[in-house]
Protein backbone atom coordinates (compact mmCIF):
# COMPACT_ATOMS: atom_id res chain seq x y z
CA UNK A 1 0.00 0.00 0.00
CA UNK A 2 1.25 3.63 -0.83
CA UNK A 3 -0.71 6.29 0.99
CA UNK A 4 -2.64 8.76 -1.66
CA UNK A 5 -2.40 11.58 1.11
CA UNK A 6 -0.19 12.01 4.27
CA UNK A 7 -1.29 13.96 7.53
CA UNK A 8 1.68 15.29 9.43
CA UNK A 9 1.15 15.81 13.36
CA UNK A 10 3.30 17.94 14.71
CA UNK A 11 4.52 21.17 12.54
CA UNK A 12 8.14 21.78 13.47
CA UNK A 13 11.39 20.31 12.10
CA UNK A 14 10.60 17.01 11.83
CA UNK A 15 7.31 17.51 10.42
CA UNK A 16 8.37 20.13 7.62
CA UNK A 17 11.35 18.28 6.90
CA UNK A 18 8.98 15.01 6.37
CA UNK A 19 7.17 17.22 4.04
CA UNK A 20 9.52 18.74 2.56
CA UNK A 21 11.20 14.89 1.82
CA UNK A 22 8.04 13.53 0.30
CA UNK A 23 7.54 15.76 -2.52
CA UNK A 24 11.17 15.56 -3.29
CA UNK A 25 10.55 11.57 -3.89
CA UNK A 26 8.06 13.04 -5.85
CA UNK A 27 4.76 12.18 -3.81
CA UNK A 28 1.88 14.36 -5.35
CA UNK A 29 -0.99 13.39 -2.97
CA UNK A 30 -1.97 16.10 -0.55
CA UNK A 31 -0.09 16.81 2.73
CA UNK A 32 -1.79 17.99 5.66
CA UNK A 33 0.48 18.98 8.33
CA UNK A 34 -1.32 19.78 11.83
CA UNK A 35 0.20 21.75 14.47
CA UNK A 36 -0.76 22.96 17.92
CA UNK A 37 1.78 25.63 18.11
CA UNK A 38 0.51 29.15 16.42
CA UNK A 39 3.51 28.95 14.52
CA UNK A 40 4.97 28.14 11.21
CA UNK A 41 7.76 25.26 11.46
CA UNK A 42 10.65 27.68 13.50
CA UNK A 43 14.19 26.53 14.48
CA UNK A 44 14.79 26.01 18.14
CA UNK A 45 18.45 25.62 18.91
CA UNK A 46 18.97 29.48 18.61
CA UNK A 47 15.95 29.90 21.45
CA UNK A 48 18.84 29.44 23.94
CA UNK A 49 21.49 30.99 21.87
CA UNK A 50 21.19 34.28 19.24
CA UNK A 51 17.28 34.44 20.37
CA UNK A 52 17.91 34.65 23.71
CA UNK A 53 20.89 37.19 24.01
CA UNK A 54 18.69 39.18 21.62
CA UNK A 55 21.34 38.92 18.60
CA UNK A 56 18.51 37.25 16.27
CA UNK A 57 14.43 38.22 16.03
CA UNK A 58 12.42 35.83 16.28
CA UNK A 59 11.85 35.67 12.66
CA UNK A 60 14.71 35.03 11.96
CA UNK A 61 14.19 31.21 13.38
CA UNK A 62 11.45 31.04 11.04
CA UNK A 63 12.36 27.62 8.97
CA UNK A 64 9.87 28.15 6.31
CA UNK A 65 7.75 30.92 5.12
CA UNK A 66 4.04 30.28 4.04
CA UNK A 67 4.29 31.31 0.18
CA UNK A 68 7.00 28.56 0.35
CA UNK A 69 4.74 26.47 2.63
CA UNK A 70 2.18 26.68 -0.48
CA UNK A 71 4.90 26.37 -3.16
CA UNK A 72 5.39 22.79 -1.49
CA UNK A 73 1.73 22.38 -2.06
CA UNK A 74 1.52 21.57 1.98
CA UNK A 75 -1.96 22.72 4.12
CA UNK A 76 -1.07 23.89 7.73
CA UNK A 77 -3.33 23.57 10.28
CA UNK A 78 -1.94 25.50 13.07
CA UNK A 79 -3.01 26.15 16.74
CA UNK A 80 -4.86 22.57 15.96
CA UNK A 81 -4.45 20.15 17.97
CA UNK A 82 -4.26 16.29 17.48
CA UNK A 83 -6.56 15.05 20.78
CA UNK A 84 -6.42 11.19 19.82
CA UNK A 85 -6.03 9.00 16.75
CA UNK A 86 -7.27 5.00 16.34
CA UNK A 87 -5.64 2.85 13.95
CA UNK A 88 -8.20 0.59 13.38
CA UNK A 89 -10.61 3.50 11.86
CA UNK A 90 -7.49 5.83 11.22
CA UNK A 91 -9.45 8.44 12.67
CA UNK A 92 -7.36 11.51 14.01
CA UNK A 93 -9.32 13.57 15.89
CA UNK A 94 -8.30 17.29 16.45
CA UNK A 95 -8.82 20.00 18.93
CA UNK A 96 -11.36 21.65 16.99
CA UNK A 97 -13.59 19.02 16.57
CA UNK A 98 -13.04 17.87 13.24
CA UNK A 99 -12.30 13.92 12.58
CA UNK A 100 -10.30 13.07 9.77
CA UNK A 101 -9.80 9.85 8.21
CA UNK A 102 -6.27 9.71 7.20
CA UNK A 103 -4.10 7.41 5.06
CA UNK A 104 -0.63 7.93 5.62
CA UNK A 105 0.29 9.24 8.64
CA UNK A 106 3.58 10.63 10.01
CA UNK A 107 4.08 11.62 13.91
CA UNK A 108 6.28 14.16 14.48
CA UNK A 109 5.03 15.61 17.91
CA UNK A 110 8.38 16.07 19.31
CA UNK A 111 8.96 16.88 23.16
CA UNK A 112 7.85 19.50 25.76
CA UNK A 113 9.82 20.30 28.67
CA UNK A 114 10.07 18.36 31.57
CA UNK A 115 8.43 20.65 35.25
CA UNK A 116 9.69 20.58 38.66
CA UNK A 117 7.32 17.88 40.50
CA UNK A 118 5.70 20.73 42.18
CA UNK A 119 4.51 21.80 39.17
CA UNK A 120 4.35 25.27 40.70
CA UNK A 121 3.34 27.90 38.31
CA UNK A 122 4.49 31.39 38.85
CA UNK A 123 5.47 34.41 37.05
CA UNK A 124 9.06 34.54 36.58
CA UNK A 125 9.33 30.75 36.20
CA UNK A 126 10.05 29.48 33.22
CA UNK A 127 11.28 26.39 31.02
CA UNK A 128 12.28 27.09 27.68
CA UNK A 129 11.12 24.76 24.76
CA UNK A 130 9.07 26.86 22.10
CA UNK A 131 9.09 30.51 20.84
CA UNK A 132 6.78 31.60 23.34
CA UNK A 133 8.86 30.15 26.12
CA UNK A 134 11.50 32.28 24.68
CA UNK A 135 9.75 35.31 24.41
CA UNK A 136 8.48 35.19 27.93
CA UNK A 137 12.05 34.41 29.35
CA UNK A 138 13.38 37.21 26.96
CA UNK A 139 10.66 39.70 28.36
CA UNK A 140 11.90 39.10 32.18
CA UNK A 141 15.31 39.54 31.22
CA UNK A 142 14.66 42.66 29.67
CA UNK A 143 13.36 43.80 33.18
CA UNK A 144 17.14 43.38 34.42
CA UNK A 145 16.67 40.77 36.94
CA UNK A 146 19.30 41.05 39.93
CA UNK A 147 20.15 37.19 39.63
CA UNK A 148 19.02 34.37 37.40
CA UNK A 149 18.48 30.30 39.10
CA UNK A 150 18.92 27.97 36.42
CA UNK A 151 18.14 24.79 37.28
CA UNK A 152 19.87 21.76 35.91
CA UNK A 153 23.05 21.67 34.00
CA UNK A 154 22.26 19.86 31.33
CA UNK A 155 22.93 21.31 27.67
CA UNK A 156 19.83 23.78 27.90
CA UNK A 157 20.88 24.87 30.94
CA UNK A 158 24.46 25.25 30.22
CA UNK A 159 23.65 27.22 27.45
CA UNK A 160 20.76 29.66 29.04
CA UNK A 161 23.15 30.13 32.00
CA UNK A 162 25.64 31.01 29.10
CA UNK A 163 23.71 33.50 27.33
CA UNK A 164 22.49 35.67 30.51
CA UNK A 165 25.92 35.31 31.84
CA UNK A 166 27.37 36.79 28.91
CA UNK A 167 24.52 39.79 29.27
CA UNK A 168 25.96 40.39 31.91
CA UNK A 169 23.29 38.96 34.47
CA UNK A 170 24.48 36.86 37.81
CA UNK A 171 23.58 33.30 37.08
CA UNK A 172 23.10 30.87 39.51
CA UNK A 173 22.84 27.51 38.63
CA UNK A 174 21.61 24.18 40.34
CA UNK A 175 22.79 20.67 39.38
CA UNK A 176 21.66 17.47 41.62
CA UNK A 177 24.86 15.62 39.75
CA UNK A 178 28.12 15.81 40.52
CA UNK A 179 29.42 17.56 37.33
CA UNK A 180 27.23 18.85 34.67
CA UNK A 181 26.57 16.71 31.96
CA UNK A 182 28.20 13.95 33.55
CA UNK A 183 26.02 11.55 32.80
CA UNK A 184 26.35 12.48 28.96
CA UNK A 185 29.75 13.23 28.31
CA UNK A 186 31.22 11.36 31.59
CA UNK A 187 33.03 12.72 35.17
CA UNK A 188 35.92 13.87 33.52
CA UNK A 189 34.99 16.04 30.60
CA UNK A 190 31.64 17.36 32.40
CA UNK A 191 34.17 18.74 35.36
CA UNK A 192 35.31 21.15 32.78
CA UNK A 193 32.21 22.17 31.88
CA UNK A 194 32.02 23.04 35.83
CA UNK A 195 35.06 24.68 35.51
CA UNK A 196 33.94 26.66 32.52
CA UNK A 197 30.75 28.03 33.80
CA UNK A 198 33.01 28.94 37.28
CA UNK A 199 35.52 30.62 35.01
CA UNK A 200 32.78 32.78 33.79
CA UNK A 201 31.58 33.59 37.09
CA UNK A 202 28.53 31.53 36.93
CA UNK A 203 27.73 30.23 40.74
CA UNK A 204 27.44 26.42 40.14
CA UNK A 205 26.37 24.32 42.93
CA UNK A 206 26.33 20.92 42.18
CA UNK A 207 24.89 17.71 44.31
CA UNK A 208 22.12 19.57 45.49
CA UNK A 209 18.81 19.45 44.81
CA UNK A 210 15.46 22.03 44.72
CA UNK A 211 13.47 21.92 47.43
CA UNK A 212 11.41 24.46 46.97
CA UNK A 213 10.92 27.47 44.61
CA UNK A 214 9.29 30.16 46.88
CA UNK A 215 7.37 33.27 46.25
CA UNK A 216 3.52 34.38 45.90
CA UNK A 217 2.34 35.55 42.66
CA UNK A 218 6.26 36.06 41.72
CA UNK A 219 9.65 33.90 42.06
CA UNK A 220 11.36 35.43 44.97
CA UNK A 221 14.32 32.72 45.85
CA UNK A 222 14.92 28.62 45.54
CA UNK A 223 15.67 26.64 48.42
CA UNK A 224 17.68 24.10 47.81
CA UNK A 225 18.12 20.58 49.40
CA UNK A 226 21.33 21.62 51.48
CA UNK A 227 19.64 24.33 53.41
CA UNK A 228 20.62 27.27 51.21
CA UNK A 229 18.49 29.81 49.95
CA UNK A 230 19.02 31.57 46.43
CA UNK A 231 17.19 35.13 45.87
CA UNK A 232 16.11 35.06 42.31
CA UNK A 233 14.01 36.86 40.60
CA UNK A 234 14.23 34.57 37.52
CA UNK A 235 14.29 30.49 37.42
CA UNK A 236 14.92 28.69 34.08
CA UNK A 237 14.24 25.43 34.57
CA UNK A 238 15.71 23.01 32.13
CA UNK A 239 15.65 19.50 33.86
CA UNK A 240 14.90 17.49 30.11
CA UNK A 241 12.16 16.89 27.91
CA UNK A 242 9.44 14.27 27.90
CA UNK A 243 7.87 12.58 24.36
CA UNK A 244 4.98 14.10 23.36
CA UNK A 245 3.23 10.93 23.13
CA UNK A 246 0.45 10.77 25.54
CA UNK A 247 -1.86 11.71 23.04
CA UNK A 248 -1.61 8.11 20.87
CA UNK A 249 -2.57 6.29 24.60
CA UNK A 250 -5.09 3.57 23.34
CA UNK A 251 -4.59 4.61 19.94
CA UNK A 252 -3.56 0.92 18.87
CA UNK A 253 0.07 2.23 18.59
CA UNK A 254 2.75 1.15 20.99
CA UNK A 255 3.53 4.21 23.32
CA UNK A 256 6.93 3.49 25.17
CA UNK A 257 8.41 6.58 26.42
CA UNK A 258 7.67 7.74 22.95
CA UNK A 259 6.17 6.10 20.16
CA UNK A 260 8.10 2.58 19.57
CA UNK A 261 8.91 2.05 15.74
CA UNK A 262 10.21 -0.90 14.06
CA UNK A 263 13.92 -0.48 12.95
CA UNK A 264 12.45 1.07 9.24
CA UNK A 265 10.60 3.60 11.51
CA UNK A 266 6.98 1.92 10.66
CA UNK A 267 4.99 2.12 13.83
CA UNK A 268 1.94 0.58 12.20
CA UNK A 269 1.04 0.33 8.56
CA UNK A 270 0.91 3.49 7.20
CA UNK A 271 2.24 4.90 10.38
CA UNK A 272 5.77 6.06 11.01
CA UNK A 273 7.46 8.53 13.26
CA UNK A 274 10.49 10.98 13.62
CA UNK A 275 12.20 13.27 15.42
CA UNK A 276 12.32 13.52 19.54
CA UNK A 277 9.44 11.28 19.88
CA UNK A 278 10.12 8.25 17.74
CA UNK A 279 11.63 5.44 20.07
CA UNK A 280 13.36 2.43 17.36
CA UNK A 281 15.87 -0.28 17.41
CA UNK A 282 18.85 1.39 16.04
CA UNK A 283 20.86 -1.74 14.52
CA UNK A 284 24.58 -0.36 14.51
CA UNK A 285 24.47 0.18 18.47
CA UNK A 286 22.26 -2.78 18.86
CA UNK A 287 20.07 -0.22 21.27
CA UNK A 288 16.33 0.86 21.14
CA UNK A 289 16.50 4.44 21.49
CA UNK A 290 14.94 8.16 21.31
CA UNK A 291 16.77 10.88 20.01
CA UNK A 292 16.35 14.72 20.85
CA UNK A 293 18.42 16.02 18.92
CA UNK A 294 18.66 18.47 15.67
CA UNK A 295 20.26 16.09 12.93
CA UNK A 296 18.30 13.44 13.99
CA UNK A 297 14.70 14.70 13.66
CA UNK A 298 15.58 16.04 9.70
CA UNK A 299 17.89 12.42 9.05
CA UNK A 300 14.98 10.35 10.77
CA UNK A 301 12.06 13.02 8.96
CA UNK A 302 13.25 12.27 5.59
CA UNK A 303 14.13 8.32 6.08
CA UNK A 304 10.29 8.31 7.49
CA UNK A 305 8.96 9.87 4.71
CA UNK A 306 10.43 7.59 1.93
CA UNK A 307 9.45 4.51 4.64
CA UNK A 308 5.63 5.47 3.94
CA UNK A 309 5.90 5.76 0.31
CA UNK A 310 7.75 2.65 0.05
CA UNK A 311 6.27 0.14 2.30
CA UNK A 312 4.50 -2.30 0.22
CA UNK A 313 5.79 -5.44 -0.72
CA UNK A 314 8.55 -5.95 -3.16
CA UNK A 315 9.78 -2.41 -1.62
CA UNK A 316 12.89 -2.51 -0.07
CA UNK A 317 12.00 -1.39 3.08
CA UNK A 318 15.92 0.00 4.92
CA UNK A 319 16.99 0.24 8.22
CA UNK A 320 17.56 2.96 9.85
CA UNK A 321 21.00 3.54 11.28
CA UNK A 322 22.42 6.82 12.28
CA UNK A 323 25.06 8.09 14.33
CA UNK A 324 23.70 10.46 16.54
CA UNK A 325 25.48 13.62 16.51
CA UNK A 326 24.70 17.03 18.34
CA UNK A 327 26.39 20.42 18.84
CA UNK A 328 25.93 22.57 22.27
CA UNK A 329 27.34 26.43 22.17
CA UNK A 330 28.22 27.75 25.85
CA UNK A 331 30.35 30.64 26.44
CA UNK A 332 32.65 30.39 23.48
CA UNK A 333 32.94 26.32 23.63
CA UNK A 334 31.67 24.64 20.71
CA UNK A 335 30.72 21.01 21.99
CA UNK A 336 29.78 18.46 19.65
CA UNK A 337 29.36 14.69 20.50
CA UNK A 338 28.95 12.22 17.91
CA UNK A 339 28.27 8.18 18.60
CA UNK A 340 26.38 6.64 21.85
CA UNK A 341 28.80 6.83 25.27
CA UNK A 342 27.98 4.43 28.48
CA UNK A 343 29.66 4.91 31.53
CA UNK A 344 32.96 2.56 31.94
CA UNK A 345 33.45 2.73 27.99
CA UNK A 346 37.19 3.44 28.23
CA UNK A 347 38.48 7.16 26.73
CA UNK A 348 41.07 8.52 24.71
CA UNK A 349 42.30 11.89 24.26
CA UNK A 350 43.29 12.42 20.57
CA UNK A 351 43.83 15.59 19.93
CA UNK A 352 44.08 18.49 21.79
CA UNK A 353 44.55 18.79 25.80
CA UNK A 354 42.05 19.14 28.85
CA UNK A 355 43.65 22.63 29.74
CA UNK A 356 43.27 24.37 26.87
CA UNK A 357 39.38 23.31 26.47
CA UNK A 358 40.02 22.20 23.11
CA UNK A 359 40.47 18.59 22.02
CA UNK A 360 38.65 15.60 21.22
CA UNK A 361 38.61 12.30 23.12
CA UNK A 362 37.29 9.08 22.21
CA UNK A 363 35.38 6.28 23.55
CA UNK A 364 35.07 2.46 23.03
CA UNK A 365 33.36 -0.05 23.82
CA UNK A 366 35.39 -4.11 23.17
CA UNK A 367 37.22 -3.30 20.62
CA UNK A 368 34.60 -1.02 18.97
CA UNK A 369 34.87 2.86 18.67
CA UNK A 370 31.66 4.41 19.76
CA UNK A 371 31.82 7.94 20.02
CA UNK A 372 33.75 11.11 20.16
CA UNK A 373 33.59 14.29 22.30
CA UNK A 374 34.79 17.37 20.86
CA UNK A 375 35.49 20.84 22.55
CA UNK A 376 36.16 23.37 19.49
CA UNK A 377 37.13 20.66 17.27
CA UNK A 378 34.25 20.45 15.38
CA UNK A 379 36.31 19.38 12.16
CA UNK A 380 37.49 16.28 14.22
CA UNK A 381 34.16 15.09 15.91
CA UNK A 382 32.97 14.51 12.64
CA UNK A 383 35.80 12.85 10.89
CA UNK A 384 35.35 10.40 13.74
CA UNK A 385 31.92 10.22 13.18
CA UNK A 386 32.23 8.84 9.53
CA UNK A 387 35.32 6.41 11.41
CA UNK A 388 31.72 5.25 13.61
CA UNK A 389 29.58 4.74 10.57
CA UNK A 390 32.27 2.98 8.83
CA UNK A 391 32.73 0.76 11.97
CA UNK A 392 36.43 1.31 12.88
CA UNK A 393 38.13 -0.13 15.44
CA UNK A 394 38.89 1.84 18.80
CA UNK A 395 42.56 1.24 18.21
CA UNK A 396 42.39 2.06 14.76
CA UNK A 397 40.80 5.48 15.34
CA UNK A 398 42.85 6.24 17.72
CA UNK A 399 45.89 6.12 15.95
CA UNK A 400 44.59 7.31 12.97
CA UNK A 401 46.44 10.93 11.36
CA UNK A 402 43.08 13.20 11.53
CA UNK B 1 22.94 28.67 -8.84
CA UNK B 2 25.45 30.43 -6.24
CA UNK B 3 26.24 29.10 -3.15
CA UNK B 4 26.63 31.87 -0.27
CA UNK B 5 28.01 30.93 3.03
CA UNK B 6 28.09 33.31 5.92
CA UNK B 7 31.18 32.85 7.35
CA UNK B 8 30.53 34.28 10.76
CA UNK B 9 27.85 31.58 11.42
CA UNK B 10 29.67 28.75 9.94
CA UNK B 11 31.80 26.70 12.93
CA UNK B 12 33.55 24.28 10.27
CA UNK B 13 31.71 21.66 11.57
CA UNK B 14 31.99 19.88 8.07
CA UNK B 15 28.47 18.55 7.63
CA UNK B 16 28.13 20.21 4.32
CA UNK B 17 31.46 18.75 3.05
CA UNK B 18 29.77 14.76 4.16
CA UNK B 19 27.05 15.65 2.02
CA UNK B 20 29.40 16.88 -1.35
CA UNK B 21 32.76 16.62 -0.88
CA UNK B 22 33.20 18.27 -4.31
CA UNK B 23 31.92 21.55 -3.29
CA UNK B 24 32.79 22.09 0.04
CA UNK B 25 35.62 21.39 1.92
CA UNK B 26 37.03 21.87 5.60
CA UNK B 27 40.35 21.98 5.60
CA UNK B 28 43.35 21.41 8.04
CA UNK B 29 42.93 24.78 9.06
CA UNK B 30 39.64 24.67 9.93
CA UNK B 31 38.30 26.62 7.80
CA UNK B 32 35.50 25.97 4.84
CA UNK B 33 36.24 26.57 1.31
CA UNK B 34 33.66 26.38 -1.14
CA UNK B 35 34.98 24.49 -4.00
CA UNK B 36 32.56 25.26 -6.62
CA UNK B 37 30.00 28.07 -5.93
CA UNK B 38 28.06 27.41 -8.92
CA UNK B 39 27.46 24.10 -9.31
CA UNK B 40 24.70 22.94 -12.02
CA UNK B 41 21.51 22.83 -11.14
CA UNK B 42 21.59 19.17 -11.50
CA UNK B 43 23.09 19.14 -8.03
CA UNK B 44 19.97 21.32 -6.37
CA UNK B 45 18.40 18.48 -4.47
CA UNK B 46 22.07 18.24 -2.72
CA UNK B 47 22.54 21.20 -2.45
CA UNK B 48 19.28 21.93 -0.75
CA UNK B 49 20.28 19.20 1.28
CA UNK B 50 23.83 21.03 2.46
CA UNK B 51 21.25 24.22 3.28
CA UNK B 52 19.21 21.90 5.14
CA UNK B 53 21.32 20.11 7.77
CA UNK B 54 23.99 22.70 7.65
CA UNK B 55 23.20 23.53 11.77
CA UNK B 56 24.24 27.06 12.05
CA UNK B 57 22.28 28.08 8.93
CA UNK B 58 25.46 29.47 7.21
CA UNK B 59 24.61 28.15 3.76
CA UNK B 60 22.56 29.90 1.35
CA UNK B 61 21.54 29.77 -2.24
CA UNK B 62 21.31 32.51 -4.79
CA UNK B 63 19.20 32.05 -7.83
C1 LIG C 1 16.09 25.70 23.46
C2 LIG C 1 16.53 24.49 22.66
C3 LIG C 1 17.82 24.42 22.16
C4 LIG C 1 18.25 23.31 21.45
N1 LIG C 1 19.53 23.28 20.98
C5 LIG C 1 19.98 22.19 20.31
C6 LIG C 1 21.31 22.13 19.84
O1 LIG C 1 22.12 23.06 20.04
N2 LIG C 1 21.72 21.03 19.16
C7 LIG C 1 20.87 19.96 18.94
O2 LIG C 1 21.29 18.98 18.33
N3 LIG C 1 19.58 20.00 19.35
C8 LIG C 1 19.12 21.09 20.04
N4 LIG C 1 17.81 21.12 20.50
C9 LIG C 1 16.93 19.96 20.22
C10 LIG C 1 16.19 20.09 18.89
O3 LIG C 1 15.65 21.37 18.75
C11 LIG C 1 15.10 19.03 18.83
O4 LIG C 1 15.72 17.77 18.77
C12 LIG C 1 14.16 19.22 17.64
O5 LIG C 1 13.42 20.39 17.80
C13 LIG C 1 13.22 18.04 17.47
O6 LIG C 1 12.31 18.29 16.44
P1 LIG C 1 10.87 17.60 16.36
O7 LIG C 1 10.24 18.17 15.16
O8 LIG C 1 11.04 16.15 16.50
O9 LIG C 1 10.10 18.03 17.69
P2 LIG C 1 9.69 19.46 18.24
O10 LIG C 1 10.65 20.48 17.77
O11 LIG C 1 9.49 19.27 19.70
O12 LIG C 1 8.29 19.76 17.56
C14 LIG C 1 7.12 19.05 17.82
C15 LIG C 1 5.93 19.91 17.46
O13 LIG C 1 4.75 19.14 17.59
C16 LIG C 1 3.76 19.91 18.26
N5 LIG C 1 2.82 18.98 18.92
C17 LIG C 1 3.02 18.25 20.03
N6 LIG C 1 1.94 17.50 20.33
C18 LIG C 1 1.02 17.77 19.37
C19 LIG C 1 -0.31 17.29 19.11
N7 LIG C 1 -0.89 16.37 19.88
N8 LIG C 1 -0.96 17.80 18.04
C20 LIG C 1 -0.37 18.72 17.22
N9 LIG C 1 0.87 19.18 17.42
C21 LIG C 1 1.56 18.72 18.48
C22 LIG C 1 4.54 20.75 19.21
O14 LIG C 1 3.78 21.87 19.60
C23 LIG C 1 5.76 21.11 18.37
O15 LIG C 1 5.53 22.25 17.60
C24 LIG C 1 17.36 22.24 21.22
C25 LIG C 1 16.06 22.29 21.73
C26 LIG C 1 15.63 23.39 22.44
C27 LIG C 1 14.24 23.43 23.00
S1 LIG D 1 27.53 22.67 7.54
FE1 LIG D 1 27.33 24.86 7.91
S2 LIG D 1 28.50 25.26 9.77
FE2 LIG D 1 29.11 23.25 9.01
S3 LIG D 1 30.93 23.64 7.76
FE3 LIG D 1 29.16 23.64 6.38
S4 LIG D 1 28.54 25.79 6.28
FE4 LIG D 1 29.88 25.61 8.05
Amino acid sequence: MTARSVTIVGAALAGLRGAEALRRDGFDGPITMVGEEAHLPYDRPPLSKQFLSGEWPADRTSLIGSAQLSELDVAARLSTRAESFELSSRVLELSDGERLVVDGLMITTGSRARVLPGGERMTGLHVLRSLDDAVGLRADLDRSPSRVVVVGAGFIGAEVASTIKTLGIDVTVVEAGRNPLGRVLGDEIGAICGEIHREQGVDLRTGVGVDAIEGAERVEAVRLSDGSRVNADVVVVGIGAIPNSEWLRGSGLTVDDGILCDETCLAAPGVVAAGDVARWPNRRFGEVMRVEHWDNAIEQATHAALRLMHEGPGDEATEFTPVPWFWSDQYDRKIQMAGRVRPGDRSQLVTGSFDERRFAVLFGRSDRLMGVVGFNRPRHVMRYKSMITDGVSFADAVSADV
Amino acid sequence: MKIVVDYDLCESNAVCMQIMPEVFEVRDDDFLYVLDENPGDEHRSKVDECVNRCPKQAISVQD
